[in-house]
């Protein structure tokens, strides 16, 4: 690696259900004037751009980073667009990173969006394939067996799922930008919720948003001028894996677990449950916090449920997971990878307002996609490596 | 810089029609390109891969063709939208940080599966353009029609491309077109959208390419063998607003040259993706190329356009020439958008 890369610039859109009042553009460029703001720089200063978004059927626009590329400043530069599934916020991050790191460019904006409103996600994320049997349940659907094949292998009690919705949208509420702010969240009112895919409840779910997430990513000489503490790209890691074959453990994939320990031996972390001081991880649906803790290696295996029922989790907790309310409480698919990684960033930054978690130095940003297959993760710190 | 060298290249014989699945088309070019490089799969340390889910109408196209590449134990794996090229940008990269030695590359796009015209349709702006519905050969026309007007070419120049083009492509396997007719009586030809006649347009096909990356610390582990080593790779994007834009010039690719160091040297060989023949005009003139500079020896993308394999193609086109020996400095671009919006400039040679 010849640069380091660091963190200088991070900014996000309001979200919300349907940011009306914006153009895709517009939604863009509220998350990039603002990632701007923070680094205290222009476009002019950006050297490439790189965009990530969920599949193109979800605006249904055609490689819309070409027609993007006016409002984003990168006429004359480098634009690429990635696009790896869900995790696709993070992977860009990690490209965009790349970049640096390689020594190709100095300064590099990087962004991620949906714009839910203009789009039906359960429609494209239900495709009819040729030779194989639809799902047309879309994303919860595919997920709820995997969630029962984890409560019977862990015997975890249905209530660890409404807890993790309690907790993620009480934490939104100290978020400004989340989607949701619901201040009467209650044990009672997720399980009084419409059960959608067993054992999913409706409020167990994220939301469909718009958003957008931006930052700014530089070399060591940038963040030496960076008006404000740079948040340090430690680590990063992607991994992927089939969606099928026989003997998969999709509860807890294999690609997952790689991932993690690839990027905890980069950024030189042997105990991660202590040394990480917060994380940001991709909860679409409730019981994805304790599943994705052991397959972290942030939980024994078996125990990432007890974690959520003792609290650990919380702000307050241990290890806190989701401060900014998560994807449970803001969802623009293409940028809720982003919005991890960017979350994490703020915290090593001590940036996060209402919902910092004190004292963080090292912070996790985490992103899956596909069928539970596609994975990238980056590790923050507060100190320069 | 590090140096990187393509060292397998694979492509599918471009068909129209093709039924085969994303899986039987990535696998075939994939274990092909894997062995002409005398790769095991276990050597790869990165994967990167380039294609468009609205080519087929369907999310995640690129999901199932993991299956093709044995994608366990897990892979360290990216994806662009965008044509291969652009993903061979991508794994360069990678290989640049100096702890990934070995990466394959692979794209694939089967454009026969939908009204290709219309998709691409889909690329403009979504609230004052597509609406209007212009498709992709009447941009094209537009933009041909600019070039008429500067005054600095005739049809005639262009039917001398399309004719030199598919002609060229005689000996290659992989080409959908392989033949043409002379210049005067591809003249005879009614236009499509004038100024453009069929001759001019480029085949609608199906492909898919792969092509195997290494370092000099990954070629020393795999054994010595012919390699292009890349000298410099660089893109740039134009502005989407046609009216934005000066059709007729190429400014991202004389940039994206430039910055790939096409200044240090000249090039012996380009391989240019030029789907409309005015376009392979606008690129030569944009990128300064001399007389004896062969271009598109391969046919180029008149001859075979697998939509986001084209740009790929023309990179393992360049290679093969350069592994061979039949060139000692080659240029390699791949554009994408409409009108020759976005451009990647790839410098490959001979000896490390």
């Amino acid at each position: 690696m010849s640069e380091r890369c660091a963190v200088v610039g991070i900014g996000q859109t309001r979200h919300a259900q349907s940011r009306d009042d914006l153009s895709i553009p517009g939604l863009l460029r509220e998350a990039a004037l603002r990632a701007l703001a923070d680094a205290e720089l222009t476009f002019a200063d950006i050297d490439a751009v790189v965009i990530g978004t969920a599949p193109d059927m979800f605006e249904g626009i055609m490689m819309p980073e070409l027609y993007l590329a006016g409002a984003l400043g990168a006429v004359g530069k480098p634009m690429l667009r990635v696009h790896t599934a869900g995790s696709v916020g993070g992977s860009t991050a990690i490209v965009a990173a790349g970049l640096v790191e390689a020594g190709r460019f100095n300064t590099v904006l990087t962004l991620a969006f949906e714009k839910q409103s203009e789009s039906n996600a359960m429609w494209a994320l239900s495709p009819s394939y040729p030779f194989q049997p639809p799902v047309v349940a879309g994303a919860g659907g595919y997920f709820a067996p995997l969630v029962r094949a984890y409560m019977a292998q862990t015997g975890a009690p249905e209530h660890i799922g409404w807890q993790v919705a309690v907790k993620d949208r009480l934490n939104a509420l100290k978020n400004p930008l989340a989607h949701l702010h619901m201040p009467d969240i209650s044990l009672e009112a997720v399980q009084a919720s419409p059960m959608l895919w067993e054992p999913i409840r409706y409020l167990e779910t994220c939301p469909s948003s718009d958003g957008a997430a931006a930052m700014v990513l530089t070399n060591e000489a940038g963040a030496r001028r960076s008006p404000r503490p740079p948040a340090w790209v430690l680590g990063t890691a992607l991994r992927s894996e089939p969606i099928l074959f026989p003997g998969r453990n999709q509860v807890s994939p294999q690609a997952g677990r790689d991932c993690a320990q690839a990027l905890y031996r980069q950024a030189g972390i042997t105990d991660p449950r202590r040394e990480i001081d917060v994380a940001e991880i991709y909860v679409p649906f409730t019981w994805f916090e304790p599943m994705w803790l052991e397959n972290l290696g942030l939980a024994p295996e078996g125990t990432g449920w007890k974690d959520v029922d003792n609290g650990v989790t919380a702000m307050t907790g241990e290890l806190p997971v989701n401060p900014s309310g998560g994807v449970l409480s803001t969802n623009p698919i293409g940028a809720s990878g982003m919005i991890r990684f960017a979350e994490a960033a703020m915290q090593v930054r001590q940036q996060a307002g209402e919902h910092q978690i004190e004292g963080a130095r090292k912070a996790l940003g985490h992103a899956y996609g596909g069928g539970s297959q596609f994975f990238a993760m980056w590790l923050v710190g507060a100190d320069k490596p | 810089m590090r140096d990187v060298a393509v060292i397998g290249t694979s492509l599918l014989p471009t068909t129209y029609g093709s039924t085969a699945s994303e899986v039987e088309l990535v696998q075939a070019v994939v274990s092909d390109a894997l062995a002409k490089a005398g790769v095991e799969r276990s050597q790869v340390d990165f994967w990167c891969s380039g294609s468009a889910d609205m080519l087929v109408g369907r999310p995640f196209t690129f999901v199932s063709a993991l299956d093709a590449i044995g994608a366990w134990p897990p892979i360290a794996e990216s994806h662009v939208e965008m044509d291969g090229a652009f993903a061979l940008y991508e794994a360069w990269v990678r290989l640049l940080h100096g702890d990934t030695h070995v990466a394959v590359v692979y794209c694939f796009g089967q454009s026969s599966q939908g009204d290709v015209r219309k998709v691409l349709t889909t690329q403009f702006d979504p609230y004052w353009v597509t609406p209007l519905w212009p498709d992709t050969i009447s941009v094209a026309a537009m933009q041909a029609q600019a070039l008429l007007d500067t005054g600095r070419y005739t049809e005639r120049d262009f039917a001398a491309v399309a004719e030199r083009s598919r002609n060229a492509a005689a000996g290659n396997e992989r080409a959908q077109l392989r033949s043409s007719a002379a210049v005067d009586t591809l003249l005879q030809e009614p236009h499509i959208v004038r100024p453009l006649r069929r001759h001019a347009c480029p085949p609608i096909g199906d492909g898919a390419g792969a092509i195997v990356l290494a370092t000099e610390e990954g070629l020393a582990r795999i054994g010595a063998r012919p390699a292009a080593w890349i000298r410099g790779m660089d893109h740039r994007i134009e502005a989407h607003e046609l009216g934005a834009r000066v059709l007729t010039d190429s400014p991202s690719t004389r940039l994206a040259a430039q910055q790939a160091g096409l200044g240090d040297g000249p090039v012996d060989l380009a391989e240019l993706h030029a789907p409309f023949a005015p376009q392979e005009l606008i690129l030569r003139d944009a990128l300064g190329l001399p007389e004896q500079t062969r271009i598109n020896v391969s046919g180029g993308a008149l001859a075979a356009n697998p939509i986001m394999v084209a740009g790929l193609a023309r990179i393992a086109e360049a290679a093969e020439r350069v592994m061979a020996g039949d060139s000692k400095r080659a240029l390699a671009h791949a554009t994408s958008g409409p009108a020759l919006q976005q451009n990647l400039v790839c410098i490959m040679e001979g000896r490390a």
